[in-house]
């Protein structure tokens, strides 16, 4: 991060304060084989953000932008190929074992599928209360009393304790995928895709319910969609990612009512508004998203901008600060 | 279903006019996608149309012989689905699939479906169609795959072109530009377009009109800008509240309806809504309320209307 001087709160991600730190993270994968050799997919290329204790920072992009990876990394499912994850002012991605062990029940994940990510022929009851036998932390009745007050808490009737994952609506089973996380109470959760698969009366559901349970549990979220509307009623900041890369951070209702960066812009310019009357000017963007095996030089998204300069495939932008409390990455932002 | 029988859309009646863009909004299960494929006669087995009418000008699609449908469904109507990479066959080259939808019916020629390839592909505004046109579908995006898709649809200039969930496998930006495509082709083709979608948010960006369906029923229907601002059903009222907007500037808490829609072998008595309603009265448990004006040009199936609610918000957050 450059420009030091005019860094706010939560724009400067070195900050000690942050509840989580990542900084420079880098994912690659490489591709096997075929035309290009030895290629790597440079999923998340050099991301560095804040996330301040007791925020939801929703994070966007469209398919393929790296955002999944990123929450993946963050929550390390996956290794970092580089950079760092700070929780709390220590390295997640040189943690080892207790310590590791210890950290993670602090961090949670929701699911995208509540269809494929709970085990069918476990009851709910088995799928709500396995990190507690997996961190040794409660068994036999203790667990069963807290089980059941888990979901009780995210309005689940705990009658249904030995029903199995089938029986339960869309709705219901991503209540359970909440439950499961909530249970180790954490302090820190990452939600990927949490509603996407759901109807619109079912997501209002789940959406209140996640606004509830950050009241009462004081929850910092990483809250990651490509629904900008939904990202936008839930978030306190949004961060965008493009092809690997954030191209800004602000807060939500700035962000979105005056976006600076060309992507964001026409992000938001595409998405619908529920008014006949009040239509508004989109922003075509030509062409589609490039490989993130070869992303273009300098700027990523220079091939579809609508402003780009020969600046922008000579000189990569750097996250800047554009206005309190926000950064973009555009020389021309 | 064994031993019994489903109704999974009941009683439905709407029309369409040529130019005009009518909107179809529910949610899963809520008979949509059935309704749109009853017009082509495409119902999966073992479901059927076991009455009712549907008029294309003076004919009647249901009584229609199997080689009037085949070549009703190629030359007047088209379709477009969500999943255009499961459409499109996978080993043959995206310019033939075009051709082959011309030809496989009695308006061209093979070699005037040839012509009329890249024409097509460039009315779609596929870039570079020139060169494209010997491409895989793997080698195109979803979004150049839904252009490839309506482009087949549109090739024999159909008079109804259905749309279902056209936009909901693909990213925002690129449904931004499908749908400008699809409301500038039903206007260079003066076609009608049906629309099937669970976005309300993309219903006001597109159509003119709009059916809200809810187990297997129409509860209210009228002008795209009625509906948005006076919606009288409680689904639809509940429904236009419980979608975040990306233009809201203050967060309000979001209305959710509770519950989940009926199944539909366990239908409730009466309105098919009252067990998650808000504002029904004990004549709602009982008595089902028939699809009846509530302004010119407006239905709702409804005994107590929003217009007649004090302080909705209120009631609706309990």
């Amino acid at each position: 991060m450059s420009a030091q001087p005019t860094a706010t709160p939560t724009t400067d991600p070195t900050l000690k304060s942050a509840l989580v730190r990542v900084e420079d993270l880098v994912k690659h994968f490489p591709v096997a084989g075929g035309l290009f050799g030895r290629a790597v997919v440079h999923a998340v290329d050099g991301v560095t953000l804040a996330i301040e204790a007791g925020e939801t920072l929703g994070l966007v992009g469209e398919s393929g932008c790296g955002k999944s990876t990123l929450g993946r990394v963050i929550v390390r499912l996956q290794p970092a190929t580089s950079g760092h994850v700070f929780f709390k002012n220590t390295d997640l991605t040189q943690m080892r074992g207790e310590k590791l062990r210890r950290t993670r029940q602090e961090i949670q994940m929701i699911f995208q599928d509540p269809y494929a990510s709970l085990n069918p022929r476990m009851t709910v009851g088995d799928i709500v209360s396995e990190p507690l036998r997996n961190f040794g932390i409660a068994r036999g009745r203790k667990a069963e009393q807290k089980v059941q007050e888990v979901m009780r808490v995210v309005g689940l009737n705990p009658n249904f304790v030995n029903r199995y994952p089938h029986e339960f609506s869309g709705g219901q089973r991503q209540r359970i995928g909440i439950a499961r996380a909530l249970v180790l109470e954490p302090t820190f959760i990452v939600a990927d895709e949490p509603v996407s698969a759901l109807d619109v009366s079912i997501q209002a559901q789940i959406v209140n319910l996640m606004e509830d349970l950050q009241a009462k549990y004081q929850l910092t979220f990483l809250f990651i969609a490509h629904d900008l509307s939904v990202v936008r009623h839930i978030s306190d900041r949004i961060a965008v990612m493009y092809l690997g890369k954030i191209v800004e951070v602000g807060p939500a209702e700035e962000l979105v009512r005056d976006p600076k960066h060309p992507y964001t812009q026409a992000l938001i310019a595409a998405v619908p508004v529920p008014e006949p009357a009040q239509q508004r000017e989109r922003i075509v963007l030509k062409g589609d998203i490039p490989s993130p095996i070869n992303p273009p030089s300098g700027c990523r998204f220079r091939t579809r901008c609508p402003i780009a300069t020969e600046r922008c495939a000579a000189e990569e932008p750097l996250l800047r600060p554009v206005g309190k409390d926000r950064v973009a990455a555009c020389h021309y932002a | 279903m064994p031993g019994g029988t489903l109704n999974a859309v009941d009683g439905i009646s709407f029309d369409v006019d040529r130019g005009e863009i009518v909107g179809i909004v529910g949610e899963s299960g809520s008979g949509k996608t059935m309704t749109a494929l009853s017009l082509l006669r495409l119902i999966p087995e073992p479901g059927k149309i076991t009455s009712g009418k549907i008029l294309y000008g003076e004919q009647d699609v249901v009584q229609m012989s199997d080689e009037e449908i085949r070549e009703f469904r190629g030359n007047e109507v088209a379709m477009i689905f969500q999943d255009p990479m499961t459409s499109l066959n996978p080993v043959l080259r995206v310019g033939f699939q075009v051709e082959e939808a011309m030809a496989a019916h009695n308006r061209f020629t093979r070699q005037q479906a040839r012509d009329r390839v890249i024409p097509m592909l460039q009315r779609v505004r596929i870039p570079a169609a020139k060169d494209r046109v010997r491409d895989y579908p793997h080698q195109f995006s979803g979004g150049m795959r839904q252009r490839a898709m309506i482009a087949m649809g549109v090739s024999n200039e159909p008079s109804l072109l259905i749309a279902d969930e056209p936009t909901t496998a693909l990213d925002v930006t690129v449904q931004a530009s499908i749908i400008e495509l699809l409301r500038d082709i039903s206007r260079e083709l003066r076609a009608a377009v049906i629309l099937i979608t669970h976005n309300m948010a993309l219903v006001a960006s597109l159509c003119n009109r709009v059916i809200v369906m809810y187990a297997g029923r129409i509860v209210e229907e009228g002008p795209t800008r009625a509906i948005f601002k006076n919606p009288q059903h409680p689904y639809t009222w509940s429904l236009l509240r419980s979608m975040p907007r990306v233009d809201e500037t203050t967060r309000e808490r979001l209305i959710s309806i509770k519950g989940l829609p009926p199944d539909l072998g366990k239908m409730p008595p009466g309105c098919k809504f009252h067990p998650r309603c808000k504002f029904r009265v004990d004549r709602c448990l009982t008595e089902e309320p028939p699809l009846a004006e509530v302004d010119p040009g407006q239905d709702a199936r409804c005994w107590v209307l929003m217009k007649n609610v004090q302080n909705p918000e209120a009631i609706a957050q309990t």
